[in-house]
């Protein structure tokens, strides 16, 4: 191969290597998780009673029979809804078990109801007692067992899957918005971790102490939250001074405030974790928006959206460039390069403190254990995402793609039985090799 | 390899030594030759091939041509250990010693006195007072490196060259940051050590001492040999007449009448031994050259004007107004630029893009709120792009790529767009090609007619000759002359004051 091609290869690579891993990733995710597939959501409901429909000119009288869950009890609702729609009647809505269900059908055998059939999903229609329906329940009439089609689909690929997958790295992804910058700028933090725990902790106290408690008001969760978030702002921006004024070394400042940070969350919290909040407070971190998507996703994107506009567009994107590029230059060309280091700290520190809150709202507690080691992945998100350590170089929507690399191999190792232990060293694996392309890619194009 | 070699009765012969960088040919067929107990000087301006010559010796850089003879037995060198090995000891300006370790440990690093990887440290102590001892020390061979004086290093590292049972020495600028005293217990000790049968290599721009210590002198100018003489056949001006001589191929950049009222008025500036008491003003449309030889002090006192350095005394004032500059940026809003010598390290963005590397200085023209108007910035610089001639074929690439005729251009690109009153320009045509000079004298020309202060910083003398209204020489942090009639001016004129 000719030299300039391999140039060109790489520097291809080099941009969106890490993009092609991660399709790579769902691609053999994809295989390895193919599963038939039974569902059970509200579309699958109504699709079913539609079908229902269709095959028989009467809808007629329906028994709907479902787990009791509360995933069952929405595709219940959903066959009701559609089967009212359709002119049938819902005799009864079974939500229990097989042996709820056969003294339903012995009730209604004595009431002299007829049945023309029975609504299930895959995994009521599989009861035993549903066998022999003609010999067992002969006053019935001639009942028909429908289940909605199964098919096969990775599991990988399944919808609720794909937003779990966002959903989980949420407060990794956001971290990693502002170790980027960090790391950009040709620091380190690793007080975010701790900072996690001290956010969460303190967020749960405020709640607790002054917000009310388990009947706290939406404008004290948000007052709450907002007064975490500050105050971890606020330590970073004390490290960022730290770095820039004194130039002590990143490293040792933020792991300075990592442990400053970890005692203070135990401190606030005796050590315990704090519970006592209300259960609105778990909006942010479990609940959904328009089509079911969580809140903390949506946060997510609207973070990175504004984390790559900050970087491509703005004066501010510029100078983080800059000073990681080449800080003498940096200097000498005007920039406040001291303004700059303290401004990536704190912004650091102040989205830590939101995936704190985020975290609280997903645990609806606070503990000062949460967040642990979190630092380490939040660098490894950024690292895999193919930002150089050294500063300069370095990509926000990169960020995403190490974050997301990360959430699919462990959702992955998830979704094939892996246990925890396991899922470490493969992770370790993944870090290395991504390391290693970065180095491949720096000797080429030099 | 038993290659006879044609001087072999010299100590070492370099022989048509031929060293090309990208731009650049540092050295044409240059040969050196010394012989046993003799000291030779080697001479010529900042650029002339010295270091160059010295770093092949030091096995730092591989030759393009020519061979190395030590002893007659022709030398394969592939790095500094080769050289080691061949008994050449390099002494550079910047001492290579681990400053956290004893003068004693020091002294063996390379070749520790060991059985079985354990050092005898009390063997050591012995052979290492014993060798400073001889050499006059007199401080105890297990102080810490860092506690010693600039003086006491330089004891060191002679000692390490002599543990190493070296034959040949090379010392580059000895003697800058000696004590006049210190200095001449060091050429007693070099004369001893030539009476030992060392040969010597001495380079230094300080006439006077060479004419005093050395036997040879050899000259060099834009990477050849001009001339060799014996000491006692030569004299100070006929080496300085040797040293300078370069043209300038330019055509000739006509000079403004008139120069303006006082922009820039710098007074009584000092900080630290660079700069000393320096004093200068700068008018508007006048370009004022700075020259002297490199270390001589220009640098660092067009970093106080620019707010990169914050002077220990002394002033600045800017259109009579005084000024309290604390940093780079303050100096920016005033309108003061500076354009650093070294391009790479202080001035480029390496891996970003030109357009970047372009408006970083005035972003906040480009920007709303934070947010940058890509689409100005990209015709604001394509407007420079015009008029400089930058080459280069969309403002995306990495400025890393183009030439450094084009990235000296992008960074004045940067300051023009800033449009300031007073430009530092340090060593504005290094490292650019004849063509590329020739642009950025004529865009020099302009700014000044434009009514801008320029301050000069040069080493080429042809160049500040050609450009300048007026030249100020420094030498060890002083201003020591000012030649006003630049028309009638010579280098001569300016290398002597340069150097004396």
């Amino acid at each position: 191969m000719n030299r300039a091609l391999s140039v060109t290869i790489s520097g291809w690579l080099a941009g969106r290597g890490m993009l092609l891993v991660l399709l790579l990733l769902a691609v053999f995710l994809g295989f390895a998780t193919l599963a038939d597939q039974n569902p059970n959501d509200p579309e699958s409901g109504t699709e079913l009673a539609k079908t229902w429909e269709e095959s028989n000119v009467v809808v007629g009288n329906i028994l709907i029979v479902v787990r009791p869950s509360e995933e069952d009890a929405i595709f219940a609702q959903a066959i009701e809804n559609q089967i009212a729609r359709q002119k049938g009647k819902v005799v009864e809505i079974v939500k229990g078990t097989p042996f709820e269900a056969r003294s339903c059908l012995e009730r209604l055998q004595k009431d002299g109801v007829k049945l023309d059939a029975i609504l299930c999903n895959h995994f009521t229609a599989s009861w035993s007692i549903f066998e022999n329906m003609g010999t067992k329940f002969p006053g019935l009439g001639d009942v028909k067992i429908v289940e909605p089609a199964s098919y096969r689909w990775p599991n990988f690929f399944k919808r609720d899957n794909l937003v779990n997958i966002v959903n989980q790295i949420a407060v990794i992804a956001i971290l990693a918005v502002g170790m980027t910058f960090v790391i950009l700028t040709g620091g380190i933090d690793l007080s975010v971790g701790a900072m996690i725990a001290f956010s969460a902790v303190l967020v749960a106290r405020l709640i607790r102490d002054y917000g009310g408690g388990v009947d706290a008001q939406a404008p004290a969760l948000i007052g709450c939250s907002f007064a975490a978030i500050g105050v971890c702002a606020l330590m970073g921006m004390f490290s960022g001074t730290m770095v820039a004024y004194f130039s002590i070394p990143p490293f040792i400042t933020t792991l300075a405030m990592m442990l400053i940070a970890g005692g203070m969350a135990y401190l606030i919290s005796d050590g315990q974790s704090i519970d006592r909040v209300p259960e609105s407070f778990m909006w942010l971190g479990r609940g959904s928006t328009v089509m079911r998507i969580p809140v903390a996703v949506v946060l997510t994107a609207i973070i990175y959206l504004i984390a790559h506009l900050a970087m491509t567009r703005t004066v501010f994107g510029r100078f983080v460039y800059a000073v990681g590029g080449n800080r003498e230059a940096a200097r000498l060309s005007g920039v406040s390069v001291l303004g700059v280091l303290i401004l990536v700290y704190t912004l650091s520190g102040a989205l830590a403190g939101l995936g704190g809150v985020v975290m609280a709202s997903q645990l609806k507690s606070g503990a000062p254990t949460y967040g642990h080691m979190y630092e380490l992945y939040v660098i490894a998100a950024v690292v895999v995402g193919g930002t150089s350590l050294a500063g300069g170089e370095g990509k926000i929507t990169g960020t995403l793609v190490g974050a997301l690399i990360l959430a699919v191999i462990q959702n992955g190792m998830n979704l094939l039985g892996f246990d925890s232990n396991t899922q470490k060293c493969i992770l370790g694996g993944v870090l290395l090799l991504a390391i290693l392309l970065d180095g491949s890619r720096l000797k080429l194009t030099k | 390899m038993n290659t006879r070699a044609p001087g072999q009765s010299k100590l070492l012969t370099m022989a048509g030594m031929v060293k090309t960088f990208p731009g650049v040919k540092a050295l044409c067929g240059v040969t050196v030759e010394l012989s046993k107990g003799e000291i030779l000087a080697l001479l010529g301006e900042n650029g002339a091939g010295k270091s160059t010559l010295i770093k092949i010796l030091a096995g730092a850089y591989q030759p393009d041509a020519g061979e190395i003879f030590v002893d007659g037995q022709q030398l394969k060198m592939q790095g500094p250990a080769d050289s080691r090995k061949a008994g050449i000891a390099v002494i550079h300006q910047e001492f290579s010693l681990v400053t956290g370790l004893s003068a004693c440990e020091n002294i063996f690093l390379a070749r520790p006195l060991q059985t079985y990887s354990v050092i005898h440290l009390q063997q050591e102590y012995i052979k290492a007072k014993e060798l400073l001892d001889k050499l006059g020390a007199d401080f105890d061979p297990r102080t810490p490196c860092r506690r010693l004086s600039v003086a006491q290093m330089q004891l060191v590292e002679i000692a390490k060259a002599l543990s190493d049972k070296a034959s040949i020495l090379v010392l580059d600028e000895p003697t800058a940051a000696l004590t006049p005293r210190e200095t001449s217990r060091l050429f007693i000790l070099l004369d001893q050590l030539k009476k030992s049968g060392m040969g010597i290599i001495y380079v230094s721009h300080r006439l006077d001492e060479v004419f005093e210590i050395a036997d040879r002198m050899q000259v060099l100018r834009d990477g050849a040999e001009v001339a060799t003489t014996a000491t006692h056949f030569t004299t100070q001006a006929q080496i300085i007449k040797w040293m300078v001589g370069r043209e300038i191929n330019s055509r000739a950049v006509s000079k403004k009448e008139v120069v303006g009222k006082v922009v820039l008025d710098a007074m009584g500036l000092t900080h630290g031994i660079k700069v000393k008491n320096v004093s200068l003003e700068i008018r508007s449309g006048e370009i004022l050259g700075l020259t002297g030889l490199v270390g001589s002090g220009r640098t660092e006192v067009a970093r106080i004007i620019a707010g990169a350095d914050i002077p220990e005394k002394g002033g600045i004032s800017l259109e009579g107004r005084k000024l309290n500059l604390q940093s780079v940026g303050e100096a920016i809003r005033e309108g003061i630029f500076l354009l650093t010598e070294d391009r790479k390290n202080q001035g480029l963005f390496l891996d970003r893009p030109v357009h970047e590397n372009f408006s970083i200085a005035s972003l906040f023209r480009f920007a709303y709120f934070g947010m940058i108007n890509k689409a100005r910035e990209i015709k604001a610089f394509l407007s420079h792009k015009e008029t400089m001639g930058i080459r280069v074929s969309t403002p995306f690439v990495r400025v890393r790529n183009l030439s450094g005729g084009n990235q000296q251009k992008v960074l004045l690109a940067r300051w023009l767009e800033r449009k300031g009153k007073v430009f530092l320009l340090d060593e504005p045509t290094r490292g650019v090609d004849v063509g590329a000079k020739e642009e950025i004298y004529l865009l020099l020309r302009k700014l000044a007619s434009e009514g801008n202060a320029i301050l000069l910083i040069s080493s080429e003398l042809p160049e500040v000759l050609a450009l300048s209204d007026r030249i100020l020489v420094m030498h060890e942090g002083q201003i020591k002359g000012e030649i006003k009639d630049v028309a009638n001016a010579t280098q001569e004129q300016i290398m002597e004051i340069a150097i004396q």
